[in-house]
Parts: structure tokens; C-alpha cells; sequence
């Protein structure tokens, strides 16, 4: 774990949490009501920012950074044949936010950029998001890039406006919660277990109002794209934003990446990451242990990321339940999910399988997938989206794509794809899929969509086995 | 920004509780402008079967609950994604209020961008104001910080600072205008301190 030296001489009134520093180092004025007025570092628009833009066109505003705006195509992008795009209406997106952009100084990783890809992918991959930095985007999942202890959360369209016009955000502080997770992570267990089984654990709304801290031994263990996953899926739990201490992985990762500082600039702000830690001592609202050599691989079986349960379990028995309203809940998922009480999860067959998405489309989860399907044919037909241009070029240089190829999965390029499906990756309605993203929403994947989530591994041996698996024994003598 | 002090009004009992922005409004419609009015995509996969007809057992499409503009549903309301186009679905449908036991952080800090009130009461109490509501319409007094219907009453919360926003209808952005001269040397502060920050 990160200690300070120094901590111990901190007076304890001092004594401050990672997010404590952060949040009060972009702190412009602080109202009585309790609301700060706070400085962004960093926005990231996408094509779905448009009521945002529209919003600031409406008060004849305009981008007041420009410089520190970047602009992301890839809710909307096609996945096939591009750049043509299909349908007018979605074309229509990309080109807004191409017109939008350009009318305002801001940088563009559009859909013909060879640095495109999902923008929580491509923050971090540009050295655009750096610890210490608070960041914003109108999409949830800006969580993710708290991984490099930055402060960086989803805000609406208004606050978008809002963020456009002033480069500041309104907000109230959220309280503090730390997730300490210590002890190793078994082989063939991802970061994606790890956050299911916090899920399942605090709820769906456990960390609502609270901003979290990932501690511990296995979370130092863990590679930057790992954490990246974690913090990626605290919005599932409800948290404003999820954090991880910067360290010697985090410099690593980021030397040398385009937008990164160079040089002296790079080792002046290092010795500034440095002190981006708890101090020892600081006090959390709320703590939560998990042991990191007790997680098993995780899926979903329901309606809401907290329907999760370790993959050798049974779906549950809304009669077993005394509380009516939970119950009723748990029989509306399982007529949903199309599923009988106590039914193995093992037996639940599946129609198709989908890699991709912000959660699991990093090099690292490829290669996991890879790992499982090397040699073997997937029993039902797929989908892999790479998390960015510059991931899917990596995988075709190690060969990856002629894995997935020869499984009898499609290899596409990237974007938020089959994630959310407003490009027009869509689950048929009834299908069930076996998914790397993050939402098992109804009709997250399309109207009528079946979404189980897991990891990447995860995914490949439900393809291979065509019901949901445990990747484990697939692994057996593997380098994953 | 519309302000709100009070309402009466039918408060239509969900029944439902997780409903997330997904199903408040699916994101095939996150294309449709503001200006085009989203009130008639609200909760759209679950109002409508795949035909595209009403579901009669959706409660919105009950006759008596059709006009309503309070809701009332279980834990986790409006959690998932950040769309701030599933606040202007419900406003546009009419709905100012929703009564809960927990929103997401962000749909709640969306709404009330947007003069939707986000009440907050316990689970016993959101079951009890569910029943009161199916026969009798529901006041709810954002300056008492209270549900009334009939002659029972019950306490809801909200953040101070939501609330002040709400009932004074405040325009952020205005807002933050009187701070331009702080905003302003905040920023050539923190350029000069930290350069790594910024881009060249
Ligand atoms: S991949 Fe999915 S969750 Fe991630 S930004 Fe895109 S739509 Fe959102």
C-alpha cells in the first residue's frame, strides 16, 4: 500500500483522504450550502453531447477551453464497412458532433482518426487522463478514469453545457467510502469478478453518494487496464466516482503517451502523483472488506448488475424470499431473463456472445478471451469489438484477430457497440448474450435483449461451451 | 428554469423498483432533439409491447393514473446511465415529481436542472403513500420539506442545496457568471503551478 513516510506527522485533523486532496485541489469557491464551485481539467464530449452543445448554442455561448475539450466518435460509429454509415439518422450523430467540435476549436478523435476508439479507452491510452486531474463527460461510466487517481465522474447534459461554457462544475461533496481489498486473486479471475462481487455484496445503490477508494494488496497487484475495469463498474454500485491511488504501475503506464508531460515536466508531476494518497489515519464514511483469495468468476442472471452470483450457483427462488416487494422484483427479472427458479447457471444456454465495451475491451481483456478460445470453435456466433483503433492494431500484431477468426467470431472495429446498440449492434429481442459489458439492463442490448455479464474469459467459454461456464478448467495449462 | 414550491397532483403508484435510465427512456431515442418533446418515449418498452400498442397492466396506462404528474416508485430510481434525456422524457410527459427511498446521484442532480423534484422517503413510507395514493390525489411542499394525502402526512428529504435551486427555478450558468473573476485566476494560478495539466 501506498504509506507516506510523512503520515504519521500529519495531525489528525489534517489527515486527508486521496479524494479529500483532489477534490480540494480543483476547489474555485465553496458556497454555504455546501456546493463547490470546482475547476475541470479535462471534458470529454461524445456524439451523444449534443443536447449539451445545443444547449450553449441556445444562450449563444461557446466553448470556453477549447484546448482541454476532446472530442470522442464511438456511441454511434458502425462497426462494419466504415466510414460509410448506414442509416442517415446515425450519421447524422457523428457529423454533429464533427460540426460542433470543429465550430469550436476542440480537438477530434473522429471516426476516421487512427487514435479513435471508446472514450474511456482512449483517455487514458493518450495521456489524457493523468492522476491528480478531474475530468468529466456526459456519460456514467467517467468513473473508469479514476483509476490514475484522477477525480472523474458522469454528469447530464445541463452540467455539460455548463462545463462548455465555464470549464467549472457545481457540486456537492459526496462522501467517502473505502473498499479495501487484500490477499491474491486466484488464477483466471479478473477485475470484472472482483466488482461483480462487490455488487452483489453492497447493491446496485450500496455506494450511492459516496465517492470510492480501491485499497489493499490485491488492488496494487492489479495492471492498470484491471483497475481501469474496477473503477469503470463503481458507477454499477451506485458510486459518484472510484479511485486508486497513483503508483509506480501508474507512471509506468503513462510515460511516454502522447498527451502525457515530457521529460522534466513528466518528473515534476510525479513528484506530485506521489502525494496523491490517504493519509494514513484519514477517516472513510464507510469501509468495506473483500478478500481478494475468496473471489470466484461471477455472472449475472438478472435485471441489475447486483443479480450476480458465482458461476456454479443457482438462479434464485423468488419464494424463498420473505420480503414481497424483493420478490416480486426477483419474478419480474426471471420472467425477464426468460429463466426457472433454481435452475443451474450452468444450464443457461446462450444465443450469442459479445466482447467489447469501455469494461473489457482493453488489450489485456482480449488476450484473456484469446487465452480461452486459442484452438477452439465457438458454438455460437459473436461479436469482438475492440476497445480502440490503436488496441485492435495491437491484437492484429500478436494475432489475436486470427483467434477470434478462426472461433468463428467476428472481428470488428471499435466503439461502444453491442454495449448500448445504438449503432445498430443489436441482441435480437428474446436472444440471450453472453456479454463483456457492463449493464444487464432490460433492452440494454436491444428490445427484448437477454444480457448476462462477465469477464472476458468469462464470455470465451460461454462461446465455447454455448451455456454459461466457468473459464477455469478452459484454462488448465494456458498462459492467460 | 420553472420553480417549484408545491403541487397537488395524482401521484401514480410503479410498483417497480431498480428503474433504471434504460427503461425510463430506451436509448434508441437518445437521438431526438429538446426541442421535439420526449414525454411520449417515457418508460416506452415498458408502457408499449413490441407491437408498439399500450400494455393495459403498465399503471401510466391506467385511465386514472394517465395524467399524472407525481410517480412513485421503489429503491434505486433513475440509477444507470447519465442521460439527462430521461428527466426531460418524464418532464415533457408531464411528471414534476418523483417520490422514492433512493435516486442515482445522477439522474437526481439532472432533474434538478431541470425543475424535477426528487423526494427521498424510507422504504415503509414510499410502500404507505403508494397505498394513500390509489384513491386520493397527493400534495407534496417542498418548502415544509413534506408529502401530504388525506390526513396523513409523511417527511421527505433532499439536499439543501437541491432544494434552494428548486424552489427559487436558479439558472446555473447565470450563476456562475458572478464568479468569472475567481474563475479567472483560479485558472492562471493553477497554470502557472501545475503546466503538466495543461495540453500543449
Ligand atoms: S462502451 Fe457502453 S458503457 Fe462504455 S461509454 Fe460506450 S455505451 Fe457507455
Amino acid at each position: 500500500m501506498a504509506v507516506n513516510s510523512h503520515s504519521a506527522a500529519v495531525p489528525m485533523n489534517q489527515r486527508q483522504t486521496l479524494f479529500d486532496k483532489v477534490w480540494s485541489a480543483h476547489e474555485i469557491v465553496r458556497q454555504e450550502s455546501g456546493e463547490s464551485l470546482l475547476w475541470v481539467d479535462r471534458h470529454f464530449v461524445h456524439e451523444g453531447s449534443f443536447q449539451g452543445f445545443d444547449q450553449v448554442k441556445a444562450r449563444g455561448g461557446r466553448v470556453a477551453e477549447p484546448s482541454l475539450t476532446f472530442g470522442v466518435a464511438d456511441h454511434y460509429v458502425p462497426t462494419r464497412n466504415r466510414p460509410a454509415i448506414a442509416s442517415p439518422e446515425i450519421a447524422r450523430m457523428v457529423e454533429q458532433l464533427d460540426e460542433n467540435t470543429r465550430a469550436n476549436g476542440v480537438t477530434l478523435f473522429g471516426l476516421n482518426d487512427p487514435r479513435q476508439g471508446i472514450v474511456h479507452v482512449i483517455g487514458p491510452e493518450q495521456g489524457l487522463t493523468l492522476p491528480g486531474l478531474l475530468i468529466v463527460c456526459g456519460d456514467s461510466h467517467t468513473s473508469t478514469h479514476g483509476a490514475f487517481g484522477a477525480l472523474a465522474f458522469g454528469i447530464g447534459a445541463s452540467e455539460v453545457a455548463h462545463v462548455l461554457m465555464t470549464q467549472t462544475l457545481w457540486q456537492k461533496k459526496p462522501k467517502r467510502m473505502r473498499v479495501i481489498i487484500d490477499g491474491k486473486l486466484p488464477e483466471g479471475i479478473g477485475a470484472k469478478d472482483i466488482a461483480l462481487t462487490l455488487i452483489a455484496k453492497i447493491g446496485a445503490d450500496g455506494a450511492q453518494g459516496h465517492a470510492i477508494e480501491f485499497a489493499g494488496t490485491a488492488i496494487r497487484a492489479l495492471s492498470m487496464e484491471a483497475r481501469l475495469t474496477l473503477c469503470n463498474m463503481s458507477i454499477e454500485a451506485g458510486a459518484r466516482c472510484a479511485m486508486i491511488a497513483p503508483d509506480a504501475t501508474t507512471f509506468a503506464y503513462l510515460k511516454g503517451r502522447p498527451y502525457a508531460p515530457k521529460c522534466e515536466a513528466f518528473e515534476h508531476a510525479v513528484a506530485y502523483w506521489r502525494t496523491l494518497h490517504s493519509d494514513e489515519g484519514a477517516s472513510f464514511d464507510r469501509e468495506v472488506a473483500l478478500d481478494a483469495s475468496a473471489i470466484v468468476p461471477v455472472v449475472t442472471w438478472g435485471t441489475s448488475p447486483e443479480h450476480a452470483l458465482p458461476i456454479d450457483a443457482c438462479v434464485p427462488d423468488p419464494a424463498r424470499e420473505s420480503d414481497e416487494t424483493r420478490a416480486k422484483a426477483l419474478s419480474d427479472a426471471l420472467d425477464y431473463m426468460g429463466l426457472k427458479p433454481n435452475q443451474k447457471l450452468t444450464d443457461i444456454r446462450v444465443d450469442r456472445i459479445f466482447i467489447g465495451s469501455c469494461t473489457n475491451a482493453r488489450i489485456e481483456d482480449l488476450r484473456a478471451a484469446a487465452a480461452v478460445l486459442d484452438g477452439r470453435v465457438s458454438k455460437v456466433p459473436g461479436l469482438v469489438s475492440p476497445g480502440s483503433s490503436a488496441v485492435k492494431r495491437q491484437a492484429e500484431e500478436e494475432g489475436l484477430d486470427r483467434i477470434f477468426r478462426a472461433a468463428g467470431l467476428e472481428w470488428a472495429e471499435s466503439g461502444c457497440s453491442m454495449c448500448v446498440g445504438i449503432n445498430g449492434d443489436l441482441v435480437a429481442s428474446g436472444e440471450r448474450c453472453a456479454s463483456s459489458t457492463n449493464r444487464n439492463f432490460r433492452g440494454r442490448q436491444g428490445p427484448g435483449a437477454r444480457t448476462h455479464i462477465m469477464s472476458p474469459a468469462m464470455v470465451a467459454a460461454a462461446a465455447v461451451s454455448g451455456h454459461l461456464a466457468d473459464a477455469r478448467p478452459l484454462l488448465a495449462g494456458r498462459k492467460s | 428554469m420553472e420553480k417549484f414550491t408545491t403541487l397537488t397532483a395524482t401521484a401514480c403508484p410503479l410498483g417497480l423498483s431498480g428503474v433504471d435510465t434504460d427503461q425510463i427512456l430506451p436509448a434508441r431515442y437518445l437521438k431526438v432533439k429538446r426541442a421535439a418533446g420526449l414525454g411520449a418515449y417515457l418508460f416506452h418498452d415498458l408502457r408499449r409491447d413490441e407491437s408498439g400498442e399500450l400494455r393495459g397492466s403498465f399503471p401510466l396506462n391506467k385511465p386514472q393514473w394517465r395524467d399524472a404528474r407525481i410517480l412513485v416508485a421503489g429503491r434505486n430510481f433513475g440509477g444507470g446511465s447519465s442521460r439527462e434525456a430521461a428527466v426531460y422524457a418524464l418532464y415533457d410527459a408531464g411528471v414534476r415529481c418523483v417520490i422514492a427511498p433512493s435516486f442515482g446521484d445522477i439522474f437526481s442532480q439532472n432533474a434538478t436542472k431541470n425543475g424535477l423534484l426528487t423526494a427521498v422517503v424510507s422504504e415503509s413510507d414510499s410502500e404507505a403513500i403508494t397505498e394513500a395514493a390509489r384513491a386520493l390525489p397527493v400534495t407534496v411542499d417542498l418548502q415544509a420539506c413534506r408529502i401530504v394525502c388525506g390526513n396523513q402526512t409523511w417527511a421527505f428529504s433532499i439536499d439543501p442545496a437541491r432544494r434552494e435551486r428548486l424552489i427559487n427555478g436558479w439558472d446555473d450558468i447565470a450563476m456562475t457568471e458572478s464568479f468569472r473573476a475567481k474563475i479567472a485566476s483560479f485558472r492562471a494560478n493553477d497554470a502557472a503551478a501545475n503546466p503538466w495539466k495543461y495540453p500543449a
